[in-house]
Formats: structure tokens, C-alpha cells, sequence
């Protein structure tokens, strides 16, 4: 591999619902013996990762996926030609098919990837859950699935209150009557479009993993943390490393089945008699991703270096007991920088 | 009632209690401490409220009722297990 390295990052948007740029970022920026040039790609001229020079070394305007992978494809061309790439680390659920699909046409032009396969990234979504549970042999809470909000009546006939309604990609509510089953569910429907994910409540404790696997069953890295503080949308302010082996083996078991390429978060939920149940499996690294490298597991360096083929061994330990407090902070931006993305779409 | 405080249980001599799997942790106050190091050193509870009567000056009905209910609150809080 050689010593200097770009890498393209998206998730810039460093927000109160923050992507996992900056953090992956943070990561490679850590990445002993190793000179890395960061090229962000954002999708909106207001990312604050745009205008964090110290951490980002050029930005690129890119089209939304919805407006067709041969416009993403083009834009990532010309990129390319600007700054002849190494490696693209998409971070958005949105924007992962569509960079799944390119990936041998990426690899083609040079600039190599460490994605999921189509099929891993499918069939762990969350519309798909009890399906994945049955096939893989883990707890998972009941989940179906609703094309159409005419269909609450009879799928709450398989619920109590209360039930958990989640969105296609973000966002998930508790609701305790009906009331707030549609009032979620017209939520949902107007911000993700359909379907519409009706989830069994576990009551207990939540839990959170960082994993990477190398695509032939091996767990390259994991690092479980619970979240101590949460915003207003459910997403991590402060969390802690753990030392529970039944968080550990849940992720080795999952990894060694599914034999999962790339970065994953899964959430999970610790019932009162210890059982634990997967309900979320994020297809790329959370946005706490930098806890797990200050406790000894930089994931996203052995992630490139894995894209690379190099030999990566699995991590053997991390600090149990590390903490993140996230803050914020504002960043003070010259008008120019943002005329600049916003017209030219290079910053 | 018999108790054993979890292995993996950190405790600091400033009273600061940290259970690793599950991340909580909390702080106690110098009879906590001396409390979860007796019961660490698998003392009795007689034993303990003895030397807790002697170090803290105060009787022993007050100190066995403190103790008890401290050791249901070790319980609840996943620190320690029914020995």
C-alpha cells in the first residue's frame, strides 16, 4: 500500500444527528505511519464537515443517489480525475445501495471500497428482521412490515402497547395507543415514504456495537458501548466501552454467519433475564466510531487496510471503562467558502 | 442474606463503583466502601457490622438495618449476586 493515501468520506454532517464523517475521519487522521489526504463529498452545502479545514483537505458537491447512480458515477469521475482516489467511505444507509451497485466500476477506475454484498446489505434491513433472525438463529423482536397505513388495524392485531413504529431509514417512536400509532405512522410516511416497521417493545436495557468483519467470517474488531446521554432524536451525546462477553459473542456469531464485509452498528436489547435481542443492524460504522479507536480498535485504518488485501488480525482488546462527551461548538465560516461550495461545488 | 459482589465490579477509595457491563456506575459514601470491601473480603454479617460499629460509631441495630438495606440496593443495581 503506499504511504500516502486519498480517501474520499461522506457524512459530513456533523449535526445533533450526526453522520459518521468527521469520526472515520478522526480515525484515518490516526492512522499510524500513514499520510492521509481527506476528500469529503457532501450532499448539502450546510455539512459542517465542509468548512473543518483541519480536518478535511477538499470537498466535492455530489448528487443525491435518487437522482441516478450515472450522475453520482459521473461526479465521482470527475472527482477522481481531480484527486485520483484510493478509497471511498460512504457513510449515509441512503446512499449505501448505490455505492454497493458501483463498487466494481469504482474498482475499475482505481478507488477501492469495503462494502457489504447487495445481499448482506438487504437482508438486514429493518423490514426484514424477523426474517433474518429465523435464518440466522438470534433473538429478534416480532417486526412486520406495513406498505400502506390502511393496514394498521389488523397488523396492531399482533402487538400490545406499546409498539415500537420505525421509519424506512431513520427515526423510531414508542407509541402507547392508537392515537399515536397514526399520528407515527403519517410522521414517518410524509419524511421516509413507506414501508412503515411495527416493532415488538423490549423492555431493557440498549446496547450498541462497533464491528468490522472481513467478508469471510472473521470479526476484525468490536467494541460494545452503552449510551449515557441521548438528544431529543434518540442518537448517543455521551457513551461507555463495556466488558460483556454475551454482547461480544453476539456480534462474533452474527459476523461468523452472515460472513459481513465492512463496518456495521448493531443495536441491541437486553430484556430483564438477560436475553438479548438484535433490533437494528446499521450496514457501515455509527457516528460514535471514534470511542472504539481511542480504546485501542481504529477500525476504519484496518478497514482500508483490508480493502487493500493486506492481513489484518483480529483486535484482540480494547479499554473497557472509555468515554465519549460530544459538544458543540460553532464553527465561524467566511461567506466566500459557502458561495464557493454552493456555485462551484468544490471547496 | 449472603452476598457476593460481582468480580468485575471497579471500586475506587473515593467511592466510585463501576460495573463494566453494563457501564452504570455510582458513588457511595466511606461506610459504602468499607461495606463493599468487607463483603469482597467474604466477611460474615456479623463480622461486618461489628467492625462498621467500631470505625463509625454508631450502634449495631442501626448499622445491621443500614447494611441490609444496603446489600438489597448492591442487588438491584446488578453489583452483586445472592451468594
Amino acid at each position: 500500500m503506499k504511504e500516502q493515501l486519498t480517501i474520499a468520506v461522506s457524512g459530513l454532517n456533523n449535526t445533533d444527528n450526526p453522520g459518521p464523517g468527521i469520526p472515520v475521519i478522526r480515525a484515518l487522521r490516526d492512522w499510524k505511519g500513514k499520510d492521509v489526504r481527506i476528500i469529503g463529498i457532501s450532499y448539502d452545502h450546510l455539512e459542517p464537515g465542509l468548512y473543518m479545514h483541519d480536518w478535511v483537505d477538499k470537498s466535492y458537491s455530489v448528487p443525491y443517489p435518487s437522482e441516478g447512480a450515472d450522475n453520482l458515477l459521473l461526479r465521482l469521475e470527475y472527482i477522481h480525475q481531480q484527486e485520483q482516489l484510493d478509497f471511498i467511505f460512504p457513510n449515509f444507509d441512503a446512499e449505501l445501495f448505490t455505492f454497493i451497485k458501483l463498487a466494481p466500476q469504482l474498482e475499475k477506475m482505481g478507488i477501492r471500497t469495503l462494502l457489504p454484498t447487495l445481499e448482506q446489505f438487504d437482508e438486514r434491513h429493518k423490514y426484514r428482521l424477523s426474517e433474518f433472525g429465523e435464518k440466522y438463529g438470534v433473538n429478534v423482536p416480532l417486526s412486520i412490515t406495513l406498505g400502506s397505513i390502511h393496514e394498521v388495524p389488523k397488523v396492531m392485531e399482533s402487538f400490545d402497547f406499546p409498539v415500537v413504529v420505525k421509519g424506512k431509514f431513520y427515526e423510531a417512536y414508542i407509541a402507547y395507543n392508537m392515537e399515536q400509532v397514526y399520528s407515527y405512522c403519517h410522521k414517518l410516511q410524509a419524511k421516509w415514504g413507506l414501508p412503515i416497521i411495527f416493532q415488538q417493545f423490549i423492555q431493557g436495557n440498549e446496547y450498541n456495537v462497533t464491528a468490522l468483519g472481513d467478508g469471510n467470517g472473521t470479526t476484525i474488531g468490536a467494541v460494545p458501548m452503552r449510551k449515557q446521554t441521548i438528544t431529543d432524536k434518540g442518537k448517543a451525546w455521551a457513551g461507555i466501552t463495556l466488558d460483556d462477553p454475551q454482547l461480544l459473542e453476539m456480534t462474533h456469531t452474527l459476523i461468523a454467519a452472515t460472513k459481513w464485509k465492512g463496518g456495521m452498528e448493531l443495536e441491541l436489547i437486553k430484556d430483564a433475564d438477560g436475553k438479548l435481542y438484535i433490533v437494528e443492524i446499521n450496514p457501515r460504522f455509527p457516528a460514535w466510531v471514534y470511542l472504539p479507536v481511542a480504546a485501542g480498535q481504529n477500525m476504519p485504518a484496518a478497514a482500508v487496510r483490508l480493502a487493500f488485501g493486506e492481513e489484518v488480525a483480529p483486535f484482540q482488546s480494547y479499554d473497557v471503562g472509555k468515554m465519549f462527551v460530544r459538544y458543540s461548538w460553532d464553527n465561524i465560516v467566511d461567506l466566500s467558502d459557502f458561495q464557493q461550495i454552493a456555485t462551484l461545488g468544490e471547496l | 442474606m449472603k452476598i457476593q459482589i460481582k468480580s468485575n465490579i471497579a471500586l475506587s477509595d473515593t467511592g466510585f463503583v463501576f460495573n463494566p457491563a453494563s457501564g452504570d456506575s455510582f458513588s457511595v459514601n466511606p461506610m459504602g466502601v468499607e461495606i463493599i470491601k468487607h463483603i469482597k473480603a467474604e466477611k460474615s454479617a456479623s463480622e461486618i457490622v461489628a467492625l462498621l460499629s467500631e470505625q463509625f460509631d454508631a450502634d449495631a441495630i442501626t448499622i445491621e438495618k443500614d447494611l441490609y438495606d444496603f446489600k438489597q440496593l448492591l442487588l438491584r443495581h446488578q453489583l452483586a449476586d445472592k451468594a
